[in-house]
């Protein structure tokens, strides 16, 4: 094993690329982070900013082809996946990395009781008998607060509500009691009654199992709560990087600052129309030179067109690709300022 | 709690289906003839056997007065045949292997067209490519050519050592009448996968980017196991309905190549051979040939009708009147 500085895992230039009819898109460009044991970290970003792709690429389940992981590592506990078969990688998925997906309704298998699709992790990786995985999964069942489990196991899918499925879902991933549980949108399909429980949920899990946890979302109000440090992706790139109490009250980022104004503020805004980013994200196939946020910049200058911008270093835990970091970050301690 | 939550628990999607298919007054109609016509099958021959006095499907009178055709009669219902067989015992032994050639014949395509179809289908690329071009290929050959080769090819001493085997265990050493109906069974199958392959392959496509199937794979299950125990199950709806109706048409051509003389060989019967046997001699004697052709357009009919019903009760969307 080499030496990890007790990180779970450690992306450093991980680049996924898909070749489409379109030209090459770069989904995921230079994208480095680290996790450390029990962090929690939250991604964000618009719809296909590469949020998902790069967590795919983490479990080695991009679709081959069209995709490729065409550069970069993939350290996790010290093994580099890449290099890993596709039978080592199998031992990994589900058992020490677990993924739950963004839409509930359709990530159960509609043929199968709820007990057998539980059962089926715990026999593949723990080697458990019929009647442990059994056990096992009703007692799953029970901590993700699933009422009357014993009953509940022998349902269907579509007899469950979309909550209870993404309960199930959580119970499925954390059977095999993983180190790292990667969340796709978990909330996303739920209402926001709902939406609050499964949060309070994986809160509550990741304590009692100590499990890291990466949250994938474009809610900023998800991850305010729940993380120890966010990435904001826009373009497949990482646009800015900091502990989540620093990025929401200095953002060092045009881009953030632009995510962080569109969350509506109900008490304040009564009667404003809402803020929003002009424009729409760039076509990753095809991004102008310099800046991929360039064209929706409020303080876009002529060098933004030119240069692609610097991943500036603003402190210990605080990186921002802007040519003003600097200046967005020292704007930002004084927020009435900058309006 | 468990009591209270009983009569809570919903209908099943076969339960929704059952009622459906229950209320398509023709399929009911096809379900209860082919209850009756397995039943009838089954015991049916023994029965005849003791009412008669006798009479097996191969059973010829020793009496000389009896080896002529007989017009029915109530001890013969359906007649008897130029050796003076009776032909109820004769339709009713004949049925066993046309029932059963649709559906030994519908099993063998089923497994290898489910199988070729989910394999080609998951793995897609290429690989799926080139395994459907072999099907379209051999779509494009006759299929009734490909049997008859099947069969004249591998006739008598040449069949594979396991239809032997298979045939000895059924009816004896050297049974070559039964070596050909096994033979007949896989050829049959193995040249009506083709449909259920491409079936079963547009099913897969539409399923494997379900969410639920890179879920499958997150948690670490094999490439087997996802085809075989996630998306295989759930296509199992349209698989159904097409095997239902590939045993008629299974059935039909295994009456057409008896037919022609290529399928079940004397002293078996099957309603093909029994309706060849009969058609030679149908202007003097018309029952040899109505009783078996009536029986087998029954059987045909029902399977007909009910694998409509089915796909109707399966999928109530597609035909509303």
């Amino acid at each position: 094993m080499e030496n990890t500085n007790g990180a779970l895992l450690r992306l450093s230039n991980l680049k996924t690329y898909f070749r489409t009819e379109d030209g090459m898109v770069k989904a995921v460009d230079d994208v480095s982070f680290e996790l450390k044991k029990g962090e929690t970290l939250g991604i964000v970003g618009e719809s296909g900013s590469g949020k998902s792709v790069t967590n795919l690429s983490v479990m080695r389940l991009i679709p081959e082809p069209p995709g490729k992981i065409v550069g970069g590592e993939i350290i996790f506990d010290g093994t580099d996946v890449r290099a890993l078969s596709l039978d080592e990688m199998r031992k990994i998925r589900g058992k020490r990395i677990a993924m739950i997906f963004q839409d509930p309704m359709t990530s159960l298998n509609p043929f199968l009781k709820i007990s057998t699709q539980l059962m089926e992790v715990t026999q593949l990786h723990l080697g458990h008998s019929k009647e442990q995985a059994y056990k096992h999964a009703i007692k799953m069942l029970k901590t993700v607060g699933i009422p009357d489990p014993e009953s509940r196991a022998e349902n269907y899918p579509h007899e469950f509500s979309g909550g209870m499925r993404q309960r199930v879902m959580i119970a499925m991933a954390l059977s095999c009691d993983p180190e790292l549980l990667i969340a796709d949108e978990p909330t996303t399909a739920l209402d926001v009654t709902i939406q609050a429980q499964i949060l309070e949920l994986i809160k509550d899990l990741r304590e009692r199992m100590s499990t890291s946890v990466i949250l994938i979302t474009h809610d900023l109000g998800v991850v305010a709560g729940m993380t120890d440090k966010i990435i904001v992706m826009y373009a497949g790139k990482v646009f800015e990087q900091a502990p989540t109490k620093e990025l929401f009250s200095r953002p060092a980022n045009p881009y953030t600052k632009g995510l962080l104004k569109s969350v509506p503020d109900p008490a304040h805004e009564h009667g404003k129309a809402l803020f929003q980013i002009p424009g729409l994200p760039p076509d990753v196939a095809h991004l102008p030179p310099g800046c991929p946020f360039q064209e929706r910049c409020y303080r876009v200058e002529d060098i933004c067109r030119r240069e692609f911008p610097p991943f500036v270093q603003i402190n210990a835990d605080h990186h921002s690709l802007c040519h003003f970091a600097q200046e967005v970050y020292n704007e930002s301690s004084s927020p009435e300022g900058s309006k | 709690m468990a009591e209270n939550i009983e009569p809570l628990s919903g209908t099943s999607l076969a339960r929704d289906a059952w009622k459906r298919l229950l209320k398509n007054k023709l399929a009911v109609f096809g379900l209860v003839v082919l209850i009756f016509m397995l039943f009838a099958v089954t015991i049916g021959p023994p029965i005849v056997e003791y009412l008669t006095g006798g009479y097996t499907y191969d059973f010829q009178p020793t009496d000389r007065e009896l080896v002529r055709s007989m017009p029915p009669s109530l001890m013969h219902p359906m007649g008897t045949d130029d050796l003076g067989r009776d032909i109820l015992a004769r339709v009713l032994q004949g049925g066993r292997i046309s029932l059963m050639v649709g559906l030994i014949s519908t099993l063998v395509s089923l497994i290898v067209g489910v199988t070729y179809g989910a394999i080609s289908g998951y793995l897609g690329g290429r690989v799926d490519n080139l395994m459907m071009r072999i099907v379209d290929i051999l779509y494009s050959i006759p299929y009734i050519l490909i049997v008859i080769v099947l069969l004249s090819g591998f006739k008598g001493p040449n069949a594979p050592n396991w239809i032997k085997s298979l045939s000895e265990f059924f009816g004896g050493a050297n049974n070559q009448g039964l070596t050909q109906i096994f033979l007949l069974f896989f050829a049959l199958g193995l040249v009506s996968w083709l449909t259920m392959a491409r079936v079963v392959r547009g099913q897969i496509l539409s399923l494997k980017n379900q969410e639920f199937i890179m879920a499958a794979r997150a948690t670490g299950v094999s490439t087997l196991g996802i085809v075989f125990r996630h998306l295989v199950p759930n296509t199992l709806g349209p698989v159904i309905v097409y095997a239902t109706l590939t045993v008629p048409s299974v059935m039909l051509a295994e009456a057409f190549l008896s037919f022609l003389g290529l399928g079940v060989q004397p002293p078996y019967a099957s309603w093909g051979s029994l309706a060849f046997e009969g058609i030679k001699s149908m202007a003097i004697y018309p029952w040899q040939l109505i009783f078996p052709g009536v029986t087998m357009a029954l059987t045909l009919f029902s399977l007909n009708f009910l694998g409509d019903g089915i796909r109707d009760a399966l999928d109530p969307q597609t035909r509303k009147f």
